[in-house]
């Protein structure tokens, strides 16, 4: 297959994470869908990677997923928090910052 | 032959994301980012990535996602309903327009990358090497070019560990939320002649097990009554001082 058709999936994966992260109001939903818009970034990372023969590209899709794994804990750690004070887990009214 | 497989792991990283974005249940759309990761690997495998295919695997579908089940079954099984609540009323439009946001990313990206005509994106890739994307390259490089990168990523996680351990502690010490079993809660719970059956208040007082209702303050509590508003959140104390202690559940509002 060619490489075009990766990165097409890629676009695909980048714009459903991106709607879902628009729409959604759960944010254990929406940090699944970040989890996607980074996915997608990894599958174009490593297409890259193939295309040219060199596995530095790698390297960076492995760190994205370092990166990835540490917003999973602290977005996880930050929901438990807003569960323990008895706050409704919503994004559209967790609005106290607002102003 | 690699052919087919790509539209078979395409299709099924493309299904798992939509289920993801589209699925009411939160426990439902880790289920489809699971089967979204595993065929990711699919086409990492494809794209002759072994080590990270493996990686993704071990840490994404395996670690990470057991730890979102863990935090969807803890905070609870809540489906989100279809209209807004009451801040969100007027976010119908905006969902359409975020949508409609999201397709319009998606032509102009998919224009850009099959209307480029760049010859280096419409070949196979490079000539495939022996040892490329195993575990013995990507170690060299990580060890010897990136390895800064390396440490600082080391850094982050230790970072991310502390981080998410202060996050979701209990505030203010462990002895908080603790259930403590008395003797004397014990012997009041049932009928068991104590003195508020006695004086024949005990008729009176409300349901035993109705949680986080104000009493009526004429009610009488005599010694070894177990408050029916206490039995979490504070009940530790209350039951060896009854009366010494009013409203204990507001104790859980001191947060931070």
């Amino acid at each position: 297959m060619n490489i075009a058709w990766y990165l097409v999936v890629s676009a695909f994966v980048f714009c459903i994470g991106a709607a879902g992260v628009l729409t959604r109001r759960n944010p254990i939903v929406i940090l699944l869908c970040l989890e996607l818009m980074l996915n997608a970034a990894n599958l174009a990372l490593i297409a890259f990677s193939r295309m040219w023969g060199n596995a530095q590209g790698q390297i960076f899709a492995l760190i994205v997923i370092v990166v990835a794994a540490c917003e999973v804990a602290v977005g996880l750690g930050i929901i438990v928090a807003i569960y323990r004070r008895r706050l409704p887990i919503d994004v559209d009214e967790l609005r106290e910052l607002q102003g | 032959m690699a052919a087919v497989l790509f539209f078979i792991a395409g299709i099924g990283v493309i299904a798992g994301a939509i289920a993801v974005v589209v699925l009411r249940n939160p426990f439902y759309s880790v289920l489809g980012l699971v089967a979204h990761l595993l065929s990711l690997a699919a086409l990492f495998l494809l794209l002759r990535a072994e080590f990270v295919a493996a990686a993704q695997v071990i840490v994404y579908a395996g670690a990470v996602m057991v730890l979102y089940v863990f935090v969807v079954s803890y905070v609870g099984l809540q489906e989100e309903p279809w209209q807004g609540t009451r801040v969100s009323r007027g976010g119908a439009t905006l969902k359409v327009g975020a949508t409609l946001f999201c397709g319009a990313l998606l032509v102009e990206l998919c224009i850009a990358l099959l209307g480029s005509g760049l010859r280096a994106i419409d070949s196979r890739g490079a000539g495939y090497v022996s040892g490329f994307g195993s575990p013995a390259q990507i170690g060299d490089l990580l060890l010897t070019k990136f390895l800064f990168v390396f440490e600082v990523a080391s850094f982050l996680l230790l970072i991310a560990a502390v981080g998410a351990v202060v996050l979701a502690r209990r505030r203010g010490g462990l002895h908080e939320e603790r259930e403590t079993v008395t003797v004397a809660g014990l012997l009041g719970a049932a009928s068991l002649g104590s003195m508020a059956e006695a004086v024949g208040t005990a008729a009176a007082t409300p349901s035993r097990g109705a949680p986080g209702r104000e009493p009526e303050p004429e009610t009488g509590h005599r010694r070894g009554e177990p408050f029916p508003w206490t039995h979490r959140g504070g009940a530790g104390d209350s039951g060896r001082h009854p009366g010494a202690r009013e409203g204990g559940d507001r104790r859980e509002e001191g947060g931070w």
